[in-house]
């Protein structure tokens, strides 16, 4: 199928100056921060001026990426963004000079400046800073090159940068999301897998809808999806190339081989491989095409999950006479329960800092989406619907993506954060479900 | 589909009533309403009047509980008619379909339509019909037979379909 001009290739060319020897360096010691975790706090104002720019073009250029800073500050839930009209300094000489009295009067906590430029090679620079306007501290200075059709990362590694030093967390902005875009009639749903970035922008169909896909996955590198595709009637684990388009079998197998992920190294994927109906773990090595068996019990054992550290494996298992939540050894021994409570408990994700285990959890009726410890203690409800299925990690492990569909309804991404206060809805060109972020994206 | 085999007896019956009404000019004394099944199609006609509802035909489908996938006596009923057919049409195979509602998790759904389809599996295997004609697949919660939200569009969704086919392997 052909795929429109690869986006990594783009990617690789984002070139990432680092820190910039400004006058005002950056000290570890600012008080200015955000408890991500208060349940209580307070969204931080913060000022976001357009990058000061020279001509009409790059003046184009500074208030759209102030437009996709602001909106991923806003749409974390920890920011809120001070309407530009109310700015008081404007004549240019904030970029460098801020009076921090005018921006104080404006209720004004954090400031971001920057300048703007078009290359004559093609490239976009933004130079920007990030300050502490109580103390008249700089928190960030840095500058970053791109080729100009790749503004957008720009606009998202600044935002991450910002995030990063006012959180103390790593961002999730640079990222992309790929997932099951849902067309046509309820009984012949035609899925394909789309990919978008974090906030949407620049979508693109992977596959062409002609077979069933469902459950794509990244690679560590984001440049590989691992999925389920129909085809004819036979539902099999891929693993396709996400710039070259080019689509691989994971394994040749007696029976259903679905729900892959991919190993924490890269090198393995864990699946379940139903033979005579019966539903096990498997692990396969991708260089070797080893194949291991984990899991030995007549039970549904699916939905696999490796720990940050590869160590172990949560999965669940209808075992116990209903789905529960387990984890393993990485060679499926050591296995034990984790989820003692009532109700189904299923689709374990293992979150990037390892410190929680995001579910899907049935009861009465309804689904909910939530997290536990690894012991499964510290059960907390995050979500709910008529169906509410799939959570997704950000890679730093503080927001959660799923989808969810009401009755009678359309199903929908969803993203919300920890606190579970900031529940937000993705916009997608059709309805979508089986969400999947990727890691921070490489430089 | 024994609600329907009642209707269809009912409204025979019924035509026969409305037929008797009129004072019959010879043999009207016969006051009772004799009633009986229709011959279902022999294992020998084709899958489509085998299996078509207006012919009282057997199903081509059979229904589990809830998270189940024990087959259940109109079930057994119903494979049993299947691997009739099957003994009746040697070159035929038969791809069953496994299928879930839609309130479970989507992969746990997969692995419950294996379960669905290969419980069916095992029953034509060991009703005689080689194991070599018979293929299964699980489409999970993926292709719904009713679009409901509701218990009787759950119950027509969980559900075990065979999709004979004849004319080479």
């Amino acid at each position: 199928m052909p795929l429109p001009a690869p986006v990594s290739r783009l990617c690789r060319r984002l070139f990432m100056a680092g820190l910039l020897a400004f006058a005002v360096p950056a000290t570890a010691a600012a008080q200015l921060t955000i408890r991500i975790d208060d349940p209580n706090f307070e969204p931080l104002p913060i000022a976001i001026v357009a990058p000061q720019a020279s001509n009409d073009d790059e003046r184009s250029t500074a208030g759209r990426i102030a437009g996709v800073v602001t909106a991923n500050l806003e749409g974390s839930g920890l920011f809120r963004a001070i309407d530009p009209s109310a700015f008081v300094q404007r004549d240019g000489s904030e970029v460098l000079a801020p009076r921090f009295n005018d921006w104080k009067g404006i209720g004004a906590e954090a400031l971001i400046t920057g300048r703007v430029f078009h290359r004559t090679n093609g490239d976009i620079r933004i130079e920007f800073r990030l300050w502490d306007v109580a103390t008249g501290r700089q928190l960030v200075g840095r500058r970053l090159e791109t080729g100009r059709a790749n503004w957008r990362r720009l606009a998202h590694k600044m935002s991450d940068a910002i995030y990063r030093r006012l959180t103390g967390e790593s961002g999730y902005f640079d990222t992309r999301v790929v997932y099951v875009a849902e067309s046509g009639p309820v009984l012949k749903r035609v899925k394909r897998l789309a990919i978008m970035d974090q906030d949407g922008a620049n979508h693109r169909f992977l596959t062409n809808g002609k077979n069933l896909v469902m459950t794509p996955r990244f690679s560590p590198s984001a440049q590989e999806i691992t999925y389920l595709e129909f085809v004819g009637e036979q539902p099999r684990v891929y693993i396709l190339d996400i710039d070259s388009g080019q689509r691989e079998i994971v394994g040749e197998f007696e029976g259903m081989t679905f729900a892959p992920r991919f190993s924490p190294d890269g090198n393995r994927i864990v699946m379940s491989l139903a033979r005579d109906g019966n539903s096990e773990i498997y692990a396969m090595d991708l260089r070797t095409r080893a194949t291991e068996r984990l899991t030995r019990h007549p039970a549904i054992d699916t939905s696999p999950s490796y720990a940050p550290d590869g160590s172990r494996i949560v999965f669940d298992s209808d075992r116990s006479g209903r789905q529960k939540i387990y984890v393993m050894n990485a060679d499926g021994s050591g296995v034990r329960r984790i989820s003692n409570r009532p109700g189904r408990y299923a689709t374990p994700v293992w979150s990037p800092r390892g410190d929680l285990i995001a579910f899907t959890k049935l009861e009465a009726g309804a689904f909910f989406i939530g997290v536990m410890q690894p012991n499964g203690e510290g059960e907390r409800i995050l979500a709910q619907g008529y169906l509410a299925e799939g959570p997704t990690w950000a890679p730093n492990g503080r927001v959660l993506m799923y989808y969810k569909k009401p009755r009678g309804g359309t199903a929908q991404l969803y993203s919300i954060d920890l606190t579970g206060r900031n529940e937000r809805p993705m916009s997608t060109p059709e309805d979508a479900s089986d969400p999947a972020w990727s890691p921070l994206l490489e430089d | 589909m024994k609600l329907k085999h009642a209707l269809a007896v009912l409204a025979i019956a019924l035509a026969s009533v409305g037929c008797s009404t009129k004072p019959p000019k010879d043999g009207g004394a016969n006051t009772r309403v004799t009633q009986s099944e229709l011959a279902k199609p022999g294992p020998g006609k084709s899958w489509q009047e085998y299996t078509a509802p207006s012919r009282n035909g057997y199903s081509d489908r059979v229904f589990f509980a809830y998270d189940r996938f024990d087959l259940d006596k109109d079930a057994q009923a119903t494979i049993r008619a299947w691997s009739e057919w099957m003994r009746a049409h040697r070159d035929a195979t038969v791809l069953v379909e496994g299928h879930a509602d839609e309130r479970g998790t989507r992969e746990y759904n997969l692995g419950l339509g294996a379960k669905r389809a290969t419980a069916i599996r095992d029953m034509l295997i060991a009703l005689g019909v080689n194991a070599r004609r018979i293929r299964t697949v699980s489409y999970g919660k993926e292709r719904p037979a009713v679009a409901g939200d509701d218990d009787d569009s759950y119950r027509q969704n969980r559900r075990g379909v065979a999709r004979p086919s004849t004319g080479g392997a």
